[in-house]
């Protein structure tokens, strides 16, 4: 049986594999962890749909390869090939008048009777359907053909620099002409040795997968959406007291810390119930707007950045957006994160205040209308009724889509969001 | 130059040929007063008389080693089976016997005789009227096989086979008999067995076909000019001898080789033309070569569905083309 990389969810069109967990000739239970598969959403393990044996592993680890695409052949008992059944048959295009000593072949003319020159047989249930002999080509993605490494060892060309087009990114023959090509017409190579060969003082990292994932959203967000910046100051004196005068008791009763996080996203969810917009996506001819409130919260990793996403958060209480937090920060440093625990997000939150920033520019988490950040929560000298005290300040900054929205929507939610952190107080309720 | 039709094609060459050399003979089963079975032959007694157009028994044995022995004598016999599926009887005097003359009497006999037949499926004519056959006869050496695919080389190629001096399997596919149509000039003309053609001219991939299929690649192929895939379509028109040079320098040139065929794929033509490549140009290769071939069931199925599965179609073959494209 080949195995497929499978839809691992909504919106995914490719996949990074992972490691992987069998080594060839092992044998493979069903529902054994087979694979690692990364995906722009999730790391997760694809799980053997099949008892066998692993015969082959056709995509190697690190490589990206598309929904679909073979990745590894278990020989199971019941390997037989059940053939699809056939396709329907497309009308033929007529040939034109050119016929030539090639011939034509006629169309609605019935061909001579079974059993001799009998009058033409009706064509009406002439059909033409599909037979399926036809082989697939499942050698693996790496091969290097006869052609391509005979022109490439005469020609001395590095095949790591060849870009493949072929299956699985091989390089064809086609590939390796091009590259000949274009390595013969560049008149004359400058002499600036700046090549990967003489990297004097360099050297070069490989990028994980995870990485280059990162870097192709964060090129779609910096690309597709124009994107503006606002920052609000918001006194979080309160909130510093309460949690201050709650911490022991919370962590005695829910068995967790309790952070500044939950407050933030209970005002963030109450927000974005009033300033829809900001809880939206654009889609070139029209916006869509989120019903549900499912905001990500940005967290490193030890491999990169990851946003777990807190589904319907408007619903929870600070207690519960503690506890759900608390569950999915757990799930990352693992690495145990679901495809439901990342997608689905229309809001993204970001915690930047835990790096001492106090102001950040975020990029919106494409195709999400807007991310915030809080910064580090500093004490400093404020004027509070025409007199100095020393308050407890955070910064809030928000990147915003500026085809949905323009500076008032933006403003009006990060106002909105202040002053719910700033009537937070000794009294407010955290169940 | 006029249009004609396969079946045109065929009759011409023979009457031409009977004009032209009064030790050229038919011979066969209903082909005198009825014409043949598929007219063939319709209009000959009358024109060339009893003794040139011989209606025979239903005993394909006897109509083969008739022409065999007649060829040995210095006729040019063409003996016509009604259908590829009944030739087996004929085995042993064409590949016991026939294939051997020259060679076992050292070069003092030979047998110029042709055994024509129609051949393949896609006509409803289930078990018994639908076989492809060349696979067998191909094996033989001593034989030649034509399988031509459009009524230019059908002519051509069979007044080479009435002319030439060793026997010669001649491989009509039926389907195409009224349902390919071409341009027959009206000059005498031959065409050399042995000699593939290219009937369309590309770059990309090499489909390498002969008979019916020809032109359900060549329809593939001109679509595929739509998708930016630039096929060559080669028709082997001869699959004994096969044209090493021609399928050679096609493989050569564009590395990656599709071959079609509507018999069944297993030691089949297809096999030959493979291990050919691999054997002589394989640092050419870009792709594993790749067959589309019939099913390895017994006979063609009589129900028209089944047929239709058995079958290749040019959607089956553009969907090949594209998986080696891509590969």
């Amino acid at each position: 049986m080949i195995i497929e990389l499978p839809q691992v969810g909504e919106s995914i069109s490719e996949g990074v594999i992972g490691k992987w967990l069998k080594n060839v000739g092992d044998s493979v239970e069903k529902f054994d962890p087979l694979v690692e598969i990364i995906t722009d959403k999730v790391a997760m393990e694809l799980p053997s749909p099949t008892s066998g044996i692993l015969k082959e592993i056709i995509v190697a680890e690190g490589e990206t390869v598309p929904i679909g695409a073979e990745i590894a052949k278990i020989e199971s008992e019941h390997d037989n090939d059940v053939s699809r059944p056939p396709e329907p048959s497309i009308e033929s295009k007529s040939v034109g008048t050119q016929i030539g000593t090639t011939g034509e072949i006629l169309k609605n003319t019935a061909p001579v009777g079974p059993t001799g020159s009998g009058g033409p047989i009706s064509t009406d249930d002439e059909v033409e359907t599909l037979s399926d002999s036809s082989e697939k080509l499942t050698k693996t993605n790496n091969y290097i053909s006869p052609v391509v490494a005979r022109v490439a060892e005469k020609n001395n060309i590095d095949l790591s620099k060849v870009v493949g087009t072929g299956r699985n990114g091989r390089i064809t023959k086609k590939d390796v002409q091009s590259h000949l090509g274009n390595t013969n017409n560049k008149p004359e190579q400058i002499p600036n040795k700046s090549n990967e060969e003489s990297l004097d003082g360099q050297y070069r990292q490989n990028i994980s997968p995870i990485r280059k994932i990162i870097a192709s959203n964060m090129v779609k967000s910096a690309t597709l959406i124009p994107q503006a910046w606002t920052l609000t100051e918001v006194d979080v004196t309160g909130i510093v007291n309460l949690r201050q005068s709650i911490k022991e008791n919370f962590l005695k009763q829910e068995g967790i810390n309790i952070t500044y996080l939950p407050f933030v996203l209970k005002a963030v969810a109450q927000s974005l119930k009033t300033n829809s917009l900001l809880n939206s996506s654009w889609q070139e001819d029209h916006i869509i707007i989120n019903r549900k409130i499912n905001i990500g919260i940005a967290a490193s990793t030890d491999d990169g950045l990851v946003v777990p996403v807190i589904r319907d958060a408007d619903t929870l209480s600070i207690t519960g957006l503690a506890q759900k937090v608390d569950e999915l920060t757990r799930k990352s440093r693992e690495g145990n994160l679901a495809i439901e625990d990342v997608t689905g997000g229309t809001f993204t939150l970001n915690n930047t205040g835990v790096l001492g920033s106090i102001a950040s520019q975020p990029l919106i988490n494409y195709p999400q209308a807007a991310i915030m950040t809080t910064e580090a929560i500093t004490k400093r000298p404020m004027v509070v009724n025409d007199g100095i005290a020393i308050r407890s300040m955070m910064n809030i900054c928000l990147s915003f889509d500026h085809r949905i929205m323009d500076g008032k929507e933006a403003g009006a939610f990060n106002s909105d969001v202040k002053q719910i952190l700033e009537s937070i107080n000794a009294g407010t309720q955290i169940y | 130059m006029a249009i004609k039709t396969v079946l045109e094609a065929v009759r011409e060459a023979m009457s031409e040929e009977m004009r032209l050399d009064d030790k050229v003979f038919v011979l066969g089963e209903d082909i005198g007063a009825r014409g043949g079975v598929f007219l063939a032959t319709e209009g000959f007694l009358e024109e060339f008389g009893e003794s040139r157009v011989i209606d025979t028994p239903l005993a394909e044995s006897s109509i083969a080693g008739i022409a065999l022995g007649a060829s040995m004598h210095g006729m040019r016999p063409i003996a016509e089976i009604e259908f590829g599926d009944f030739i087996w009887p004929t085995i042993n005097q064409i590949v016991g016997e026939a294939a051997r003359v020259r060679y076992g009497s050292e070069g003092k006999m030979w047998a110029p005789m042709v055994l024509r037949a129609p051949h393949g499926g896609g006509i409803r004519g289930g078990l018994y009227h639908s076989q492809s056959v060349e696979a067998l006869f191909a094996h033989t050496p001593g034989l030649k096989v034509v399988t031509p695919s459009t009524p230019y080389d059908a002519k051509g190629l069979l007044k080479s086979a009435i002319r030439d001096d060793d026997p010669v399997v001649f491989l009509e596919h039926k389907r195409t008999y009224r349902l390919v149509r071409g341009e027959v000039p009206d000059e005498e003309y031959t065409i050399p067995i042995g000699k593939a053609d290219v009937k369309k001219s590309g770059n990309d991939i090499s489909v390498i076909t002969y008979g019916l299929m020809v032109h359900h690649c060549l329809e593939a192929a001109n679509d595929l000019i739509n998708e930016n895939i630039d096929v060559e379509v080669v028709d082997l028109r001869t699959v004994r001898p096969i044209d090493e040079e021609l399928v050679l320098e096609s493989a050569k040139k564009t590395g990656k080789i599709l071959i079609v065929h509507e018999d069944n794929k297993v030691l089949g033509v297809g096999a030959e033309i493979s291990a050919m490549i691999s054997e002589n140009v394989f640092e050419f290769l870009d792709a594993p070569i790749s067959r589309l071939a019939g099913p390895e069931v017994p006979a063609m199925p009589f129900s028209p569905p089944m047929e239709a599965v058995y079958m290749i179609s040019s959607e089956d073959i553009k969907k090949s083309i594209k998986e080696l494209a891509e590969y």
